[in-house]
């Protein structure tokens, strides 16, 4: 019997130059940080030492503030239009750079580079310009002329989807003609400070975009700093209420993006070979480093063992390993610290008594690594079923009635998103109806447009990005 | 239930229909599948290795109006040796000719491994009356045939008479004994994809050792799709009866390239058990070519033009 086996087809790294150390972006200059100290960023597919950047502190963060105010004076006096087409330039600019983007995200973050090929940075683009799009044609958007920019915005994005978070913060800001002060995750700076040469080449005034790295402590700065008027957030719900203790009582905006441990429902009259597709597209897309993951399968019973005996057959083909080479399906763990707590949560449900099923692939020596990991016969109760893993690993649950499933679905602190799978319309249009989430997907999962509002219900968070409603997270009434 | 003789039949008619009836597909989710299955990148030594097997899995065919006993000795002679300049190019895995030219391509394919099949059943259409296709498939049987092509009938299957595209296809198996039945299903008429989840689950059903995608005599030959949609029957059928069949590729498959995403869409969703010519087929006139220069460019360097290799 032939077991063939496909060579390696490595994207060249070539194509990216990473610098020993990286600086600042304020005023639209490179400057080193007055804190003088850096971190280090690693590579979490092979552990090497990638760079270092800023670890910002405070006389940081205020120039970085600072700049962003003198920015705002000159965007904010330029034309609706003159906006516009600075935002056109910056996503052809990075269409035009879009392999370098991508080999650099999956080196920095560990992301399969078909996924940072294909599905991220076309993504960056289409924000961009779909967001090009409405920075002149604002007074159609919500039929006032009230609305007004908040002014200087701080945005702080996670490490899942590095330069796609960015776009989705930038984007909609500058088009709704406000300035930023953006840090990037302190475990995946580097595509961030890429962005900072495409604002250069774009000629974007100087403050209009300002990027700064750092930790949690630089984060926090950032959030408290007596001059910035608005502050968007994705990331993790404990820290989103830690944001919003901060700012309560002040005069500053706030929308959030938080956590999420979606119900992807399977009735058994769906097309089941597709649900599996789907289901694995679900949780195992981006190592399952994805709020809006469909984390728990919810089975109708009457399919349960045929569905699991696919979805595990499924599993077996996915291909782990270099994020480099083209046939990965899932790439490194983004770090260690995230490892260890799938780890422990994956313990705690074998524990509980549920039953555990990893694939059989090799894992290479140094990175961070997790076997895509299925839960069977768990109960609603165990951790794994209520707390977001954020890595690949999926629980199962059962239902017997489209009642029972909505209700189990809903019975999360959380509320991001959904996927609901039958060939029969009108159960999709009852469950939808039903579920608290801020997008519910219908035969296929985690599908993303720049012009569809994406957000969450309860601890979620609040605020939309995307679409039109994307805007008023960046716009507020005045009088 | 009629009084039919079930020699090769694998599954009763009831349990037939229950599986026709719940074929359900998500055309939007299985051309995603697909398209993300084409992405893959195969190069060097597995790109070799993928060559070779598609030699080994192709059918050879001529099945033309216009062919002579001349025409099928040079395809034989191609098909033993598709690059007499390179030994380590196998075989293919056979012939494919029309039931009169048997007896010559079965006296030139002598003592090689290469099989001869036949078309039979009023290929391609089948609209004949059911005595002629058994006739049909007799005469290719007993001019030596190893292997039996024949073709689903799609106007009962259009007409909703499933149960009539079961029972002739356990009547010709039943002629068919012991030799290897391959049923085209003709996709390109099918149309949708639950019409050929449906004729797999009924060919199979019925006895058929292969089904195959099409003649090769409509514009809308094999595609990936419809692939995927008979791998997944095939699967299913095993899974519920312990059967398991193969599956033939025919039809608009030109170049090496496709040929290789076919290979990666087996391997992936049916395994390795499936990557040889007693699971696998290609039925081909053109391909082999491709898959000739492609295997001379990856050794050599070379790409080489059509005269350098053997007409067939």
């Amino acid at each position: 019997m032939i077991d063939w086996q496909y060579s390696e087809s490595i994207e060249s790294p070539e194509i990216v130059s990473i610098k020993k150390k990286y600086t600042n972006y304020i005023g639209g200059k490179f400057v080193e940080p007055k804190s003088k100290k850096y971190i280090n960023t690693i590579s979490p597919s092979t552990e090497e030492l990638l760079s270092k950047v800023p670890l910002s502190n405070e006389q940081d963060i205020n120039s970085a503030v600072k700049a962003g105010k003198e920015g705002l004076e000159v965007w904010s006096k330029l034309t609706p239009n003159q906006r516009s087409r600075y935002l056109f330039k910056i996503a052809r600019l990075i269409q035009e750079r879009s392999r370098e983007f991508a080999v650099l995200e999956s080196i920095d973050g560990g992301k399969p580079i078909k996924e940072s090929r294909d599905f991220d940075l076309p993504q960056v683009a289409a924000n961009f310009f779909y967001f090009a799009g409405w920075a002149d044609k604002l007074d159609l958007s919500w039929a006032t002329k009230s609305l007004k920019p908040y002014g200087v915005v701080g945005q702080i994005i996670p490490w899942n989807f590095p330069l796609l978070m960015l776009a989705w913060k930038i984007a909609p800001a500058l088009a709704t003609g406000n300035t930023v002060v953006l840090k990037p995750a302190e475990t995946t700076p580097l595509t961030a400070l890429l962005f900072a040469e495409i604002c250069e080449q774009a000629g974007l005034p100087p403050g209009v975009v300002n990027i700064v790295t750092g930790d949690g402590s630089t984060g926090s700065l950032i959030v408290n700093h007596k001059d910035i008027n608005k502050i968007a957030f994705t990331g993790s719900t404990q820290v989103g209420k830690l944001i919003q203790k901060s700012l309560a009582g002040r005069d500053v905006g706030l929308t959030l993006e938080l956590g999420g441990k979606a119900a992807n429902i399977v009735y058994e009259d769906a097309a089941i070979d597709q649900a599996v597709e789907g289901v694995v597209n679900g949780i195992f897309f981006n190592q399952g480093h994805v709020c809006c993951a469909g984390s728990r399968l919810l089975l109708q019973e009457s399919i349960h063992d045929q569905f699991v005996k696919k979805l595990e057959k499924r599993m077996q083909s996915l291909r782990v390993g270099n994020p480099l080479d083209k046939n990965t399906d899932i790439g490194a763990i983004n770090s260690k610290e995230q490892l260890d707590k799938i780890t422990d949560l994956v313990n705690e449900g074998v524990e509980d008594g549920g039953e555990l099923f990893q694939t059989q692939c090799e894992l290479p020596g140094n990175g961070f690594w997790f076997r895509p990991t299925l839960f069977t016969n768990v109960q609603p109760s165990y951790s794994i079923a209520r707390e977001e893993i954020f890595g690949p690993v999926l629980t199962t649950l059962t239902f017997r009635t489209p009642e029972e499933a909505v209700e189990i679905a809903n019975n999360t602190e959380y509320g991001l998103s959904a996927g609901v799978w039958t060939e029969k319309g009108s159960k999709i249009l009852w469950t939808a109806d039903r579920l608290d989430a801020g997008v519910v997907w219908a035969n296929t999962f985690n599908k993303f447009d720049p012009s569809s509002p994406f957000g969450g219900y309860k601890e979620s968070g609040f605020g939309r990005e995307g679409g039109r409603h994307g805007l008023l997270s960046y716009l507020k009434a005045s009088s | 239930m009629g009084n039919i003789k079930t020699f090769g039949a694998s599954m009763q008619w009831s349990n037939v229909l229950e599986m026709v009836h719940e074929s359900r597909i998500d055309s939007v989710g299985l051309n995603e599948r697909v398209n993300s299955l084409a992405t893959r990148s195969i190069k060097k030594d597995s790109k070799l290795e993928a060559l070779s097997m598609v030699v080994s899995m192709c059918d050879l065919t001529t099945l033309e109006g216009e062919d002579t006993e001349g025409k099928i000795s040079q395809m034989v002679a191609k098909a033993i040796k598709p690059n007499p300049l390179d030994n380590s190019v196998p075989s293919v895995a056979a012939v494919c000719v029309y039931p009169s030219l048997v007896g010559i391509a079965k006296e030139k394919v002598q003592n090689s491994n290469v099989k001869v099949a036949a078309v039979s059943s009023y290929f391609p259409s089948g609209q004949v009356p059911m005595e002629s296709k058994l006739l049909d498939t007799k005469y290719a049987i007993d001019s030596g045939a190893d292997e039996i092509d024949i073709v689903i009938n799609r106007k009962a299957f259009l007409e909703g008479d499933y149960r009539k595209v079961y029972d002739e296809i356990v009547a010709l198996k039943e002629v068919c004994q012991d030799v290897h039945l391959k049923t085209i299903l003709e996709v390109g008429d099918l149309k949708t994809y639950e019409n050929i989840r449906k004729a797999s689950l009924i060919s199979l059903a019925a006895g058929s050792d292969f089904i195959k995608t099409s003649t090769g005599k409509l514009s809308i030959g094999s595609s990936r799709q419809a692939c995927y949609v008979m791998l997944k029957s095939v699967l299913d059928f095993e899974s519920e009866t312990g059967v398991k069949a193969g599956i033939k590729v025919a039809g608009g498959i030109r170049d090496a390239k496709d040929a290789i995403r076919y290979l990666v869409m087996i391997n992936e969703e049916m395994g390795s058990d499936w990557l040889n010519p007693e699971s696998f087929r290609f039925g081909a006139s053109s391909l082999l070519d491709d898959v000739l220069k492609q295997i001379k460019k990856l050794k050599t360097g070379a790409y080489q033009a059509g005269y350098y290799f053997p007409r067939g």
